[in-house]
């Protein structure tokens, strides 16, 4: 078995896809560590659906203002030129087709772009956030994801079991194990680690993934 | 026109059984701890205000704030996006026990219904939550070979939201993060109530300045040194605190 890139590289494979000037929300938890990876030379901001654009780096602690937090409710800061606004503005700008890219986390995508991430089911209590509104009007949807469950399972499926956060909205998968874009419907595979062949990462796919460009080698520095 | 009261307990005086209130604040940021611990006092004592609606981004955080409602036993419903926190227990057991209700709705269409309510909206279409369960039983319809969901207003009968400065005439400011809901929830409830830090002379908000116009807000009180939910929080943690007791 070959090994797999961690959490905080693929989090840096993402960041390289993010382009000089961009608009960027990135979803609580794993997703905000991309921050961390933005190429130098690229100025991007970032987006936080409770109201702020720009913000930057994290207070050093004890000097936390709280009332100036992410969705996340940590405390940041702000860069020269961010901008307050009220919460229907800030979802304006996230249906309104305004933001270039979204980075979530995901249980299981499907091949036709659907994205479960807000429900594992019944039985706890139910918390969608913003997740459902952020999978629609960013021009590109981008998911960061292990590529399988901790207990092996493909999360890259024909269709999701689990309840879903959008229908058709995922635009590129990054795993551990590859990046995939999704273009009608079906999962092209764009990079794959070197050391893995195709018929290794098919066995850990649900779906079929379409290999019938150029695949391209998922090199990814330690970080 | 003096919108200004002298304290909380007057200005809130009106707030009774079965009521719905929308309450500012996303996490900590905004949240008019004041105006709601007063309420929670009055409950205490009275029994009253009781079996109120609740409409907040979140459901409570440790023991302060909403989940001080929530513990008290004072709410019998919240309308939320993310009845989720760093301790979530006040609303998780009561929630659970089959003891409050909710509606959860996503939190820009939580945004956009509050805000249709206040600007005389009766319903819209969003792309959110199309294909979802969330959307189980409403309106779909296709614009240019989408599809959307059809969303309904949301009004209340009081609105408690935190602003940074105000004066008599209502006009208000907000700081930082703390804007979040407000000024939304400042035009969708029939009674607002304002707490702010600093209550000016008509003039000092300067009017490119200004926020939230005075015609959406009801009431100002000035809490000056106003109490931050997430130190609140972090004392409750320090101190090993009950919880559900409201200092």
């Amino acid at each position: 078995m070959t090994a797999k890139l961690t959490n905080a590289q693929i989090a840096w494979r993402a960041a390289q896809d993010i382009p000089d000037g961009a608009y960027v929300n990135l979803g609580i938890g794993f997703p905000e560590m991309v921050a961390k990876f933005k190429p130098k030379g690229r100025e991007v901001i970032y987006h936080t659906e409770n109201g702020i654009l720009d913000f930057g780096e994290p207070p050093l602690a004890g000097e936390e203002d709280w009332d100036l937090i992410n969705a996340g409710k940590k405390a940041v800061t702000l860069n020269p030129g961010a901008a307050f606004f009220h919460h229907a503005d800030s979802f304006a700008m996230v249906r309104g087709g305004h933001l270039d890219v979204a980075i979530l986390g995901a249980y299981e995508v499907a091949e036709t772009g659907d994205l479960a991430n807000w429900s594992t089911g019944p039985g706890s209590v139910p918390a969608v956030g913003g997740a459902m509104d952020l999978v629609h009007g960013a021009k590109r949807v981008c998911v960061i994801t292990d590529h399988v469950t901790k207990d092996g399972r493909p999360k890259l499926l024909k269709q999701c079991r689990l309840p879903l956060t959008g229908v058709g909205c995922v635009t590129t998968v990054y795993t551990s194990l590859a990046v995939v874009d999704v273009v009608n419907q079906r999962f092209v595979l764009r990079e794959k680690l070197p050391g893995m062949s195709l018929e290794e990462l098919q066995a850990l796919t649900e779906a079929t993934l379409v290999a019938d460009g150029a695949v391209g080698d998922l090199l990814v520095p330690q970080v | 026109m003096n919108k200004v009261y002298a304290d909380i307990d007057t200005a809130l005086a009106d707030v009774e059984d079965g009521m719905s209130v929308m309450i500012g604040g996303f996490g900590g940021a905004g949240a008019p701890i004041e105006l709601i611990h007063t309420l929670v006092e009055r409950y205490k004592k009275t029994g009253s205000p009781a079996k109120l609606t609740v409409i907040n981004n979140n459901a409570g955080n440790g023991g302060v704030g909403i989940a001080a409602m929530i513990y008290a036993g004072m709410v019998a419903k919240m309308v939320c996006s993310f009845p989720r926190s760093s301790d979530p227990k006040a609303f998780t057991e009561k929630y659970l026990a089959g003891e409050i209700g909710l509606e959860l709705v996503p939190q820009g269409t939580l945004a956009e219904r509050i805000r249709a309510g206040g600007a005389g909206i009766p319903a819209f279409y969003t792309p959110t939550s199309f294909g979802t369960t969330i959307a189980e039983g409403k309106p779909v319809a296709e614009f240019d070979g989408r599809h959307y969901v059809q969303e309904r207003w949301l009004k209340a009968d009081v609105a408690l939201i935190k602003a940074e400065l105000a004066d008599r005439k209502g006009n208000l400011t907000y700081r930082k993060a703390g804007r979040n809901f407000g000024p939304l929830m400042a035009m969708a409830a029939t009674v607002t109530i304002a707490q702010a830090s600093r209550v000016v002379e008509l003039g000092e908000i300067d009017p490119e300045l200004v926020i939230t116009p005075g015609i959406f807000v009801n009431r100002v009180v000035e809490v000056p040194d106003p109490q931050q939910e997430e130190t609140l929080l972090r004392d409750e943690v320090k101190q090993g605190a009950v919880r559900g007791a409201v200092q």
